[in-house]
């Protein structure tokens, strides 16, 4: 054939041998290359993650809403951690509010949503046999493994799991005489993460030179789904924030271990002066929040590249402003980059500093309100078919104005001094990143669940999942702008010793029944999940009538995706409804030149060229 | 296929079914990694920059310079020994000396380079052979330098409480703040670790040319991709020297 193929002779060759292959036990479910594998194992390993972080968070609402209760009959599983008198232990707090934000953040909604559905989506969105590199991908799952079970063995040692806090500021978290959680714990946080770092890179080197080099025939960047745009973004944003977080880690590693000040001056501790001068803990603030806030966009990103494919596809309507959809993630991605010090406004930072950042941090809600509105815009009068999926998107919408505004208040530095560091945060960032993205990653399941397992899961199950999971949202996050307001500081053991914050006890008992009834609507869904695997109705070729490529793949793909030749694509994802045509959906690999009755006035004209092309693809075949 | 020849603009290089910049996926990841790279190193050479301006400079005249845990040193009163000759004050001579060897192995890296766009194995050999001799001088010269500036000159200096010490380690530092040689040691460790790293990935690549797998390949891309790493250790090593010995 052409040049063309020469090119990518290394993959086309490597892949083709490999289609219908036995596969042994191991090299299919454990140290597999292929991408829609690695995808599942991210997903099992996450959902796993997510179960231990709520069930965390589970256990200190028991402590904030039910401040005196009695644990006794966990003593089985907490051991130690109770106090004599069966209490949560105040370090065993903090440890569990350490290890909740580090797993959810980094472990569920990082690995586990970019994880599962650029490993998933890209190749098949994009009409590649499998990932540029399928050996490196292997290897990016297996970091993440290792990183996960040195983070998981923190949680079992007797000193317990970092207890600094998410952010793990020194010089707390340097400092080993300083809380228990400081101690072992730390240093397996920090090898963990640096696991996690490489894994990341690994994956996110992977999965841009994908989107770059293995694009099908026709799949411009501008004819790519939301869906990849999101992705290809998410991995640049993480390609450079987190080897910052790689160095500051070091940095840290070196002050807590090997006798360094970079973070440490003027501290003493019982007493006691430490010999440590000249370091800022300061300067961690910035390194770490230069990964820090961009790691915010890492998981909101794929969310909403999610969410722009499942509103577009299921109010049966193009997404509204398809060309603002990507200008509006790359001035998110941009502005990522220069924000982070907004989370240091009370750190002493130069008030005219904090004023630029504030600046450019009220900028983000510019490209954010334009995704707002294109995803109301797109349902406005669409023939909504509300899936489970659809749902989840709706309420990630919602959440994304409702945590959005709030946004706007803490990116004020002069209201920030108020709220900072107070349950008002907490609710902001649990409902534009922590709930939204999770709505974006449950949606992403439900809607892609057919092509993982070529099975359906229940609707039913999952409409009732999801306005439990989505009034509790509200219900537990909701009330917390009050408490925020009132001056309740984040990360406390217990508020009832001040006079002051005591009066919010019902407020803070309705938020933790609030907290276990969603929790426990989440079982809905992992039944769901279970059970569809094996007992779900079969699923149908396409059953969202959707545009994108990877429902031209055979109903359970097989390793190289397609058989036979990749289809080429034609248009862009989202001829739905176009008017003139029979069906309410074109899929991207049907020719303009086979739909004259619904082609544009431009389109007709490439239509023609289609033709030229193929009729001469067909002479240089015969000769 | 009579279509790529009217396809084949640059508008439509981006049309899919190609590599746009017709590059392998291997460059590519390369290049990305280098990016990425630069960014851990960029965030640790803005930490030296932090904390060396939050500590007060030197403020007489060099002649009178001493070392003082008070001030931060000036780089050529600090790197100024030579091996086998004690005593001398050669500022700046022997770093300059190890720069140049890293930036002549980046030069037989080239030829290298060069040699395998030829398909010419001896040369690829010879040119990886020299570089990989490049690399070695470099550690061994930073050892040395290491060395030294742990064990220290003659005379110590005297602290605040009266008490004599000799060189530097990560705590302690006679030629100025502690943080000075704490860096000293994490920047430059951080760099010879990936100087390492690349003369390892050199060998492994210099092995496979002599034992004839990248002519069974029929390419010599892998030479290429080692040799984007080795370069940007050694541009690394540029804005490292710049920092820790020039200014």
């Amino acid at each position: 054939m052409s040049t063309t193929t020469e090119l990518n002779i290394g993959h086309d060759v490597h892949h083709d041998e490999h289609h219908d292959h036995k596969q042994s036990f191991i090299s299919k479910y454990i140290f597999s290359t292929d991408h829609k594998m690695i995808a599942k194992q991210y997903l099992v390993t996450g959902i796993f993650w997510g179960i231990i972080g709520v069930l965390m968070s589970v256990l200190f609402r028991v402590q904030l809403g039910f401040p005196g209760a009695n644990l006794e009959w966990l003593r089985p599983v907490l051991g130690g951690w109770l106090t004599e008198a069966g209490k949560i232990d105040p370090e065993f707090y903090l440890a569990l509010v350490t290890m909740h934000g580090t797993i959810m953040v980094f472990f569920v909604l990082t690995a586990g949503l970019s994880g599962t559905f650029s490993n998933y989506l890209i190749p098949l969105q994009i009409g590649a046999r499998d990932m540029a590199s399928g050996f490196m991908n292997m290897l990016s799952y297996w970091f993440f493994f290792i990183s996960s079970i040195v983070m998981l063995s923190s949680i079992f040692i007797e000193s317990g799991p970092a207890a600094g806090g998410w952010t793990v500021y020194p010089p707390l978290s340097a400092l080993p005489q300083a809380i228990q959680g400081s101690q072992l714990g730390m240093t397996l946080w920090l090898v963990a993460m640096v696991f996690f770092i490489v894994s990341i890179l690994l994956g996110g080197i992977n999965y841009i030179t994908t989107v770059i080099n293995l694009r099908t025939e026709g799949m411009t960047f501008t004819r790519l789904p939301l869906t990849i745009w999101s992705f290809f973004l998410t991995a640049v944003i993480g390609l450079l924030s987190f080897p910052v977080l790689f160095a500051a880690a070091l940095l840290l590693v070196f002050d807590r271990s090997f006798g360094t000040s970079f973070y440490l001056s003027d501290i003493y501790i019982g007493g006691e002066a430490l010999p440590n001068m000249g370091g800022s803990p300061i300067l961690y603030q910035h390194l770490f929040w230069f990964l820090g806030h961009p790691e915010v966009y890492i998981v909101l990103l794929p969310a909403l590249g999610i969410t722009s494919e499942i509103i577009a596809t299921n109010s049966r309507k193009p997404i509204f402003g398809y060309r603002a959809m990507i200008g509006s993630m790359l001035g998110i991605t941009v502005l990522s980059f220069v924000v982070w010090a907004h989370h240091m406004f009370v750190s002493g930072l130069n008030p005219f500093l904090g004023s630029v950042f504030m600046f450019l941090t009220l900028i983000i809600a510019v490209p954010s309100a334009v995704k707002v509105f294109n995803y109301i815009t797109t349902l406005w009068k669409g023939n909504i078919i509300f899936t489970p999926a659809t749902l989840f998107s709706i309420g990630l919408v919602s959440f994304f104005i409702s945590g959005g505004l709030t946004g706007i208040f803490l990116g004020n530095s002069v209201i920030d001094i108020q709220l900072h560091d107070t349950y008002f945060v907490v609710a902001h960032f649990h409902l534009v990143m922590g709930s939204l993205s999770i709505f974006g990653l449950l949606a992403g399941i439900y809607h892609w669940f057919p092509k993982m397992f070529g099975r359906m899961m229940d609707a039913k199950l999952g409409h009732i999942h999801f306005w439990m999971t989505f009034i509790g949202v509200y219900l537990i996050f909701f009330p917390m702008h009050y408490i925020g307001i009132a001056g309740f500081p984040r990360r406390y053991y217990s508020w009832t010793n001040f006079d002051a914050f005591s009066g919010y006890t019902d407020l803070n008992m309705f938020v933790s029944i609030a907290a276990f009834v969603t929790v426990a609507a989440q079982f809905i869904f992992l039944f769901n999940f279970f059970y569809s695997m094996y007992r779900g109705k079969k699923a149908p070729q396409n059953p969202w009538n959707s545009n994108t490529l990877e429902w031209t793949a055979p109903i359970e793909p097989g390793h190289g995706n397609w058989v036979g030749e990749i289809p080429k694509v034609y248009r862009w994802p989202y001829d739905y409804s176009k008017p003139g045509a029979k069906d309410d959906f074109i899929p991207q690999h049907v020719p303009l030149s086979t739909t004259p009755e619904s082609n544009l006035p431009h389109e007709q004209e490439l239509a023609k060229q289609e033709q030229l092309n193929t009729s001469a693809h067909a002479k240089t075949t015969e000769s | 296929m009579a279509t790529t020849a009217t396809m084949d603009t640059a508008k439509s290089r981006w049309g899919g079914g190609m590599a746009p910049m017709n590059t392998s996926y291997g460059k590519l990841m390369m290049w990305f990694f280098l990016l990425s790279d630069a960014f851990s190193f960029s965030a640790l050479l803005i930490t030296y920059g932090l904390i060396r301006y939050s500590h007060p400079a030197y403020s007489g005249s060099v002649a009178d310079f001493e070392f003082s845990t008070e001030y931060w040193p000036i780089p050529e009163m600090v790197f100024e020994a030579l091996p086998f000759l004690h005593g001398v004050h050669a500022p700046l001579i022997f770093v300059g000396i190890m720069t140049f060897i890293l930036i002549l192995s980046s030069v037989t890296m080239v030829l290298a380079v060069e040699a395998g766009h030829r398909m010419d194995r001896k040369g690829v050999i010879k040119w990886m052979l020299w570089t990989i001799i490049g690399g070695l001088a470099f550690l061994g010269c930073q050892a040395w330098e290491w060395s030294h500036f742990i064990h220290g000159t003659d005379e110590g200096t005297m602290t605040a409480a009266g008490e004599v010490i000799y060189g530097a380690n990560l705590t302690i530092n006679q030629y100025g703040p502690p943080l000075f040689a704490s860096l000293f040691f994490f920047i430059t460790g951080f760099h010879g670790f990936h100087v390492f790293s690349g003369v390892v990935i050199n060998f492994i690549i210099f092995f496979n040319a002599v034992v004839g797998t990248y002519d069974k390949r029929g390419h010599y891309e892998m030479v290429e991709k080692s040799g984007l790493y080795w370069h940007f250790v050694d541009l690394v090593w540029v804005f490292v020297f710049t920092l820790f010995y020039l200014i």
